[in-house]
């Protein structure tokens, strides 16, 4: 593995691989000294164009638990507030030499184009609405922990799935892991042409009973504004996973931030049922674990040519 | 072709013999071997092959090429003025006579837009001064293009507008356009249309569908470009105006157009190579240099629908809609990049590769076509017939080559087919008997 950009890149094997790991830092993360010097001497940069909680804190400690030198740059604040373009920016960090980039960024196809232009591998933390695979990674995680496998799981997928980088590349993981995938929501905010990636679609929660996991999106509130759901009371009403709605065997799992009595009643959120607050654990020793893969691991070793086969064409030159 | 509303530097006509080319000009009837005889900028006499006496004229060795009447490019972006670091007449004129054009129409959605009659004066001068190929300019519908305040059109007309044109935003208003009509009785000029509903559109940058769905990018629906089509149509159908439909994308819209034609609305319109050639799948490449345009590429069944219309003669013309950028201005995630890629020198081959080799549509339809769009702006089409003024793209139909290998004429390099393998070369130009362009390996050598 050379970077990781997009979910669907990897094989099934290569995600349980990386799981593995993950499962092997869970471990590290029980010690008294957390820290193991895997990479030192070693610099991942993350660079983030959009705010961020989980994704940023998750990878920052989990460079520094692997003993990485850390460079942390937000947009605001930095040379892009001056109008720096990103192929400028990056080939300015690329002077440190960092071994990883791990970018969010509010464009899709972002990561793919630092990943051309820059020595180092590139984490893709979330690019537009397109993707963000190391939630995919962290969520099969979290559920491979509670269910051991993900095979035959009938898993909805309920909110804003338009808007949704989280949706797209979890679809992809979960399928890829066996799982069977419903996906539900207003009309207006499931993508023209979505049954065509492999999922079922409703527009309404009636069947969520035959739901084993149900996965809830958030749905942010300027989607009124542009008449995506009338109200927030509306959306609510027919979409919120509530304490009536959730079955006492159902697991419940949302990638955070949460807006309470939205997507998610409060009683919910702190149900037994819920596994948010493993989903926010495992973000660290799944990252730990995707750094580890693409930086220390036996196969990530011979750099380009060796990588996942699949090397997008340079932009800038004749393909 | 030689009216006062297309410009080009003047230069020496070529007295040339093309020996034993293959002349095909489908609307003038000619389809066979002959020698080409070019004087004093006009074609004097197709002779059978090596029967024209060499008196006095140079020789080209044509045996194995194809002479095809010059294309016309109606739908051209030479980004002058304001936007000179993209490209200029100079280069863009240059990068035409490379893809077998001997016209051109830019469009005059430059900075600042091409509104006032000084504004189109200045820019025939400079293709009078600088332009390789005929170079005519349409002048904006509305003052600066803000969408509504129609410009001096008859004033523009004197001064030598080719035509009319918002192009790079639709008219939004029905009220605006239908003054328009009105106004075009009284100084002509055909008025086109690039369709699309920004209310539909909204903010989208390819086609909505499963491709979209997948990228997680917002799509252009396509009855944003076919219901304003609908609209526009009814009006110049109610006014008698004379409209021209830019850049066809959709199945819908070609449906619309049938029907308008159906119902005799004075109504032309123009398919560009990329929506010819590729669908919405080439965007999963997230490679806005080459697949990132307005309107976007769409569906399979839509590529299908264009190619139909081709056939049954619903598309009148091919246009490149030829949009070059600077690359920095590419170089960036495809939702911020600039919208359009730049067409003039593949068009020929790329339409050969991808719709006449495999059998889609015949060389013959394809040379039509790309010829075909001077006649919707009052323009006399190329031909090859004895007597016409000398237009004519010589071709090597079996030559292979990389798109962008030798870099390009444009100025800009955001060639929708940079580095695909193509069949199907233009050796040389020739524009009203100038040799306007001709392939650097192409050989003027005396015929053996």
């Amino acid at each position: 593995m050379r970077h990781l950009l997009s979910i669907g890149d990897l094989t099934k094997a290569e995600i349980e691989a990386i799981l593995d790991r993950a499962e092997s830092f869970a471990e590290v993360g029980r010690r008294d000294i957390k820290k193991v010097p895997t990479l030192r001497g070693r610099t991942v940069v993350t660079l983030f164009y959009e705010s961020s909680t989980r994704t940023s804190s998750s990878f920052e400690l989990a460079a520094k638990r692997l003993s990485a030198d850390l460079v942390s740059v937000k947009a605001a604040g930095s040379s892009v507030d001056k109008g720096e373009s990103l192929k400028d920016t990056v080939a300015t960090l690329s002077a440190y030499d960092p071994a990883a980039i791990v970018l969010r960024h509010p464009y899709a196809g972002a990561a793919q184009l630092v990943a051309e232009w820059a020595d180092a591998a590139v984490v893709n933390a979330g690019d537009g609405k397109h993707e963000h695979p190391s939630q995919a990674l962290l969520d099969v995680y979290t559920l491979r922990r509670r269910l051991g496998s993900l095979e035959g799981k009938r898993i909805w997928i309920v909110g804003d799935v338009l808007h949704s980088r989280v949706a797209r590349s979890n679809l992809i993981a979960f399928r890829q892991m066996g799982a069977e995938l419903t996906v539900c929501g207003p009309p207006a905010l499931i993508p023209r042409g979505l049954e065509q990636l492999g999922c079922a679609v409703e527009h309404s929660l009636e069947r969520l009973g035959e739901a084993e996991v149900i996965y809830a999106l958030r749905l942010q509130h300027e989607r009124m504004s542009e008449s995506f759901v009338p109200s927030l009371r509306e959306y609510a009403a027919h979409f919120q996973i509530d304490g009536r709605r959730l079955g006492r065997r159902q697991l419940l799992m949302h990638p955070g931030p949460v807006n309470r009595g939205v997507e998610l009643s409060g009683e919910v959120i702190d149900s037994p049922q819920s596994l948010i607050a493993e989903q926010v654990a495992s973000g660290l020793v799944v990252r730990m674990a995707i750094l580890y893969e693409l930086l220390a691991s036996r196969d990530s070793e011979p750099a380009p040519a060796a990588g996942n086969g699949r090397h997008p064409t340079p932009i800038g030159q004749p393909a | 072709m030689s009216e006062t509303r297309l410009q080009m530097r003047a230069g020496e006509s070529a007295n040339v013999i093309l020996r034993d080319a293959t002349v095909l000009d489908p609307v003038a009837g000619i389809d066979a071997p002959h020698d080409v005889v070019v004087r004093d900028g006009r074609i004097a006499e197709l002779a059978a092959p090596g029967a024209a006496s060499a008196d006095g004229l140079e020789e080209i060795d044509a045996a194995g090429l194809h002479a095809f009447p010059a294309f016309f490019d109606p739908h051209v972006h030479l980004r002058v003025p304001g936007q000179e670091h993209k490209e200029d007449i100079e280069t863009g004129s240059r990068s035409a006579a490379a893809g077998g054009y001997c016209g051109v129409l830019a469009m005059a959605n430059t900075d600042p837009p091409v509104s006032t009659p000084a504004d189109v004066e200045a820019l025939l001068a400079d293709a009078r001064a600088s332009a390789s190929v005929r170079t005519g300019f349409l002048a904006t519908v509305t003052a600066g293009m803000p969408g509504e305040g129609l410009t001096e059109m008859a004033a523009l007309r004197d001064a030598g507008a080719a035509g009319f044109s918002d192009d790079g935003l639709p008219l939004r208003s029905a009220r605006v356009l239908r003054r328009a009509l009105q106004y075009q009785r009284l100084c002509g000029g055909t008025i086109a249309l690039h369709e699309e509903d920004p209310e539909l559109s909204g903010a989208g940058v390819m086609h909505e569908g499963p491709v979209s769905a997948a990228l997680g990018l917002e799509g252009v629906p396509s009855i944003s470009e076919s219901t304003t089509i609908a609209r526009d149509a009814a009006i110049a159908g109610y006014e008698g105006g004379r409209i021209h439909v830019q850049h066809l994308s959709a199945a819908e819209s070609v449906e619309a157009v049938r029907a308008a034609k159906a119902a005799g609305v004075q109504i032309t319109c123009e398919a560009s190579p990329h929506h010819l050639c590729l669908t919405d799948e080439a965007v999963r490449s997230l490679d806005p240099r080459r697949h990132k345009m307005n309107p976007p590429l769409r569906s399979e069944a839509d590529r299908q629908a264009l190619i139909a219309g081709l056939l049954d003669g619903t598309i009148d013309c091919v246009a490149t809609d030829h949009a070059p950028h600077a690359a920095e201005e590419k170089e960036v995630p495809f939702e911020q990049a600039a919208m359009g890629v730049t067409g003039l020198e593949t068009a020929f081959a790329a339409l050969h590769t991808h719709l006449v080799l495999p059998g889609t549509i015949e060389l013959g339809l394809l040379v039509e076509k790309l010829s075909a769009g001077a006649e919707p702006f009052g323009v006399e089409r190329p031909s090859l017939a004895v007597g016409s003024e000398a237009n004519i793209a010589l071709c090597d139909l079996a030559a292979a080559w990389t798109v962008g290998e030798d870099g390009y004429e444009s100025r800009s390099s955001n060639s929708w087919c940079a580095g695909e393998q193509l069949t199907g070369r233009v050796q040389m130009t020739l524009v009203g008997g100038q040799i306007a362009y001709r392939l650097r390996s192409f050989s003027m050598g005396v015929a053996a």
